[in-house]
């Protein structure tokens, strides 16, 4: 069966949450976030750095095939609770998106099975509802219902 | 030859996905969008040449300077292609979950 992942975006908020459950224990689930090997596979970005470890930093990178970077993020981890917790901020560089905190909170559900809750928090509404407004800036699986909303908008 | 563009395939490329990215907070000239990759610039143009093509960008002339913005309207229609990027993040879950499979079964 296929697991879903929500997306929720209320009107007028500068924050999102992204929540999703996985076929895996919760220790696994973890540590794909923390292990740079891991994130590099499923992220299917480089890793140029990642210290999974409280006022550690990271950097990922994405080039074409021709070299040219075309995406590049950062940002510092703020706390690190082993399989329950990340508390980081996000930076897609050359971006108009600012500065984004995220909160990872991992959840066992069962011995195989465990759940993902991100809340990313913006510095506004309008950097928010800017990358939501670009159904492609970052894939997030969302609401087809929300992004009518946000296109209705555009009208 | 010139192939019929179509916004499926202007979006398919990285490049013009990040300039779309560059553009969506405000209008800007050919030349400041090429100084954000170290692509050629007649690529760049090329890449800006196709959007445009499929209406995914609009030009505005702003004296000597040409001015590129998102269209919102087209936005709109391409709304549907929220699913394939919505399955891009499901694609990349369902790695972590093979992933992180592979790995305990190796353990």
């Amino acid at each position: 069966m296929q697991r879903k992942t929500k997306v929720n975006a209320e009107d007028g908020k500068q924050e999102l949450s992204i929540s999703r459950e996985f076929d895996l224990p919760l220790e696994l689930l973890f540590k794909a976030h923390i292990e740079p090997t891991m994130v590099e596979q499923w992220m299917g970005t480089k890793v140029l750095n990642l210290e999974s470890r409280k006022h550690g930093g990271y950097q990922f990178e994405t080039a074409d095939p021709q070299g040219n970077v075309i995406f590049r993020a950062h940002g510092v981890i703020h706390e690190l609770s082993p399989n329950r917790k990340i508390v980081r901020t996000f930076e897609m560089e050359n971006t108009p998106f600012g500065v984004q905190i995220e909160f990872y909170d991992f959840e066992k559900l069962t011995e195989d099975t465990s759940r993902l809750n991100m809340h990313v928090i913006f510095e506004s509404v309008a950097q928010r509802d800017q990358l939501l407004k670009l159904p492609f800036a970052q894939g997030l699986n969302m609401a087809h219902d929300r992004i009518q909303d946000i296109v209705n908008k555009l009208r | 030859m010139n192939l019929r563009r179509d916004v499926y395939q202007a979006i398919a490329d990285p490049t013009r996905r990040a300039i779309l990215l560059l553009v969506s907070s405000h209008a800007m000239t050919a030349g400041a969008i090429a100084s954000n990759f170290d692509t050629a610039r007649p690529t760049v143009s090329k890449h800006l040449q196709i959007l445009a093509e499929c209406d995914l960008l609009e030009q505005e002339q702003n004296g000597r300077e040409i001015f590129y913005h998102l269209n919102p309207r087209k936005m709109k229609e391409i709304a549907e292609f929220i699913e394939p990027f919505r399955k891009l993040w499901d694609d990349r879950f369902h790695k972590l979950e093979a992933v992180m499979k592979k790995y305990k079964s190796r353990k």
